[in-house]
């Protein structure tokens, strides 16, 4: 999201300022309007009550549940990124292989696990495997489906990445001698990496999103958490705990983002120039369609 | 509610979906009307979002910043919750299926307005600068020039953000909305012999639905390049 944003107006005159300022205050008033309009009405319904919102004080079993929940969506979440990950790269590998027998199996599971809802691909981890005679864990369903699914899109982004690569890397690669795996090792994927890292991090962002979708099979993290807390202490909790459970969220993914692009400016430090602009990586991943892929 | 025959009598794994296909279409029927819903929501809010965040209006540029970072780091089942739980609340009752509109619309217009703003960005600056040394306004420039060809780079990420509408319309079944995968937790409960089955059934809806989708956005990206 680097790019120059696109001038659509002139540098406004003195009139034009004029209308901007206006429009401002319009705008300002009416988002106003509407917050406090909001807000009345949850005040009118009491909900403003500072019983309400010092549960949190009163109850500390209420933070340790919550705690707990947010740990079990960490734990799910990096279990499945790194599955997901090292699926990513095999899927990758698969597709692009020259040998038809691993080519097509690897591009119909993408194709199929892509398409699919992740909470049915869940439901089938949870529901339909032990029919088969191998029984999971809510914890496993979830990483299970979480890993099909974000390793089929992985790979796609792992496969815009690579084939954004300069042809003239790999014929190189293989004047030197390099076998294919070689290439891929040692030439390509490092390069790729670097330029795909965010479209990867929006990825992993998603990840850790769908962990919530644990709840419809048990699992007990975070939202789960919290719902059993609504339950427990009442409907009249609702919006401070649902309230704490979605910033316990926006806090860890705006974490990871963050430390995504800490990274990333670090990594561009290092190397000493811009080849890794962001912009570059989502330019190729959008014209391959494979990125940003929302959850 | 009737589901099916009997299963004990002797059925296949494959009669629990032959059996239940009315209620299968039933499902299928919901989840294309959530998607249909959604979709004509979240593009039409997602657009005017995207117009605020490039609009020359500070506090609807902060306005539109804001929603969209909120909104996208927050995971549509939380937005769930805050849209069926908490409305009520405050006193604003729908049914659950309205209520699921409402929250899958409120969570795609993000991804929608992301879509258009990379689109916009996308499109060559010479064609706004010109647009502008003709005197069009701001809103002619956007209406005339920009969205028009904002669009047809926006089709491929516009058809990820619908499809991914498409898949996350199953959340719903957790909220009380008996579409697909709703209609799939409930065979499999009723069908315990045929689980299997009734999974790959589900499965198969919705990449009906997902492959449907995409036909349609290669036939437009065929007719867009040619107008082009």
């Amino acid at each position: 999201m680097s790019s120059t944003p696109i001038v659509l107006a002139d540098p406004p005159g003195p009139r034009g300022r004029r209308r901007i300022l206006i429009a401002s205050f319009v705008a300002i008033l009416a988002l106003a309007g509407l917050v406090t309009l909001a807000a009345l009405r949850l005040a009118h319904r009491g909900q403003f009550d500072s019983e309400l919102w010092s549960v949190f004080v009163d109850h500390p079993d209420l933070r340790t549940l919550l705690w707990h929940g947010l740990l079990a969506t960490l734990r799910a979440a990096l279990t499945a990124m790194a599955f997901a990950v090292a699926v990513g790269i095999a899927l990758a590998v698969g597709r692009m292989s020259a040998r038809r027998v691993v080519r097509i199996p690897a591009t119909g599971l993408v194709e199929l696990f892509r398409s699919v809802p992740v909470l049915m691909l869940m439901l089938f981890a949870y529901l339909g495997l032990p029919a088969l005679g191998w029984k999971l864990s809510a914890f496993w369903a979830v990483v299970l489906g979480l890993t099909a699914y974000n390793g089929a899109v992985l790979s796609e982004i792992f496969r815009a990445g690579i084939g954004s690569i300069d042809r003239g890397q790999s014929e190189a690669a293989a004047a030197l001698g390099l076998r294919p795996g070689q290439t891929f090792r040692l030439v390509l994927f490092p390069q790729a990496v670097r330029r795909m890292s965010p479209a990867l991090v929006s990825q992993l962002v998603t990840l850790l999103k769908d962990t919530s979708l644990g709840f419809v099979i048990a699992y007990s993290e975070l939202l789960r958490s919290g719902r059993g807390a609504v339950e427990f202490l009442g409907s009249r909790y609702a919006v401070p705990v649902y309230t704490a459970v979605a910033v316990l969220y926006i806090a860890t993914n705006g974490a990871l983002s963050f430390l995504a692009h800490w990274l990333e400016g670090r990594q561009n430090r290092r190397l000493g120039n811009g080849r890794a602009a962001p912009g570059a990586a989502e330019a190729t991943a959008a014209e391959t369609g494979t990125a940003p892929t929302p959850p | 509610m009737p589901s099916g025959r009997n299963p004990g009598q002797g059925s296949t794994a494959i009669d629990a979906v032959l059996d239940n296909l009315d209620i299968f279409a039933e499902g299928f029927r919901r989840t294309v009307a959530l998607s249909v819903l959604a979709a004509v929501a979240a593009l039409l809010v997602g657009t005017a979002l995207a117009a605020m965040r490039v609009s020359p209006v500070p506090p609807l540029r902060w306005f539109g910043t804001a929603y969209v970072q909120t909104v996208r780091n927050t995971p549509l089942t939380v937005m769930f919750f805050f849209v069926v739980f908490v409305l009520p609340q405050v006193g604003v009752v729908f049914s659950y299926f309205v209520f699921a509109v409402v929250a899958l619309s409120i969570y795609h217009a993000a991804l929608v307005c992301e879509a258009v703003r990379s689109g916009i960005n996308g499109v060559d600056v010479g064609q706004a600068e010109a647009a502008r040394a003709l005197g069009l306004t701001f809103s002619q420039n956007l209406r005339l020039i920009v969205l028009p060809q904002a669009f047809r780079n926006v089709l491929q990420p516009l058809g990820s953000v619908l499809s991914a509408l498409i898949r996350n319309t199953s959340i719903a079944a957790a909220f009380g909305v008996q579409e697909l995968t709703g209609v799939v937790q409930r065979l499999t409960t009723a069908n315990p012999d045929s689980v299997i089955a009734v999974l790959l059934g589900g499965m198969v809806g919705y990449l009906i639905l997902t492959l449907a989708l995409a036909g349609a956005l290669a036939l437009a990206e065929r007719r867009a390049v040619t107008i082009r």
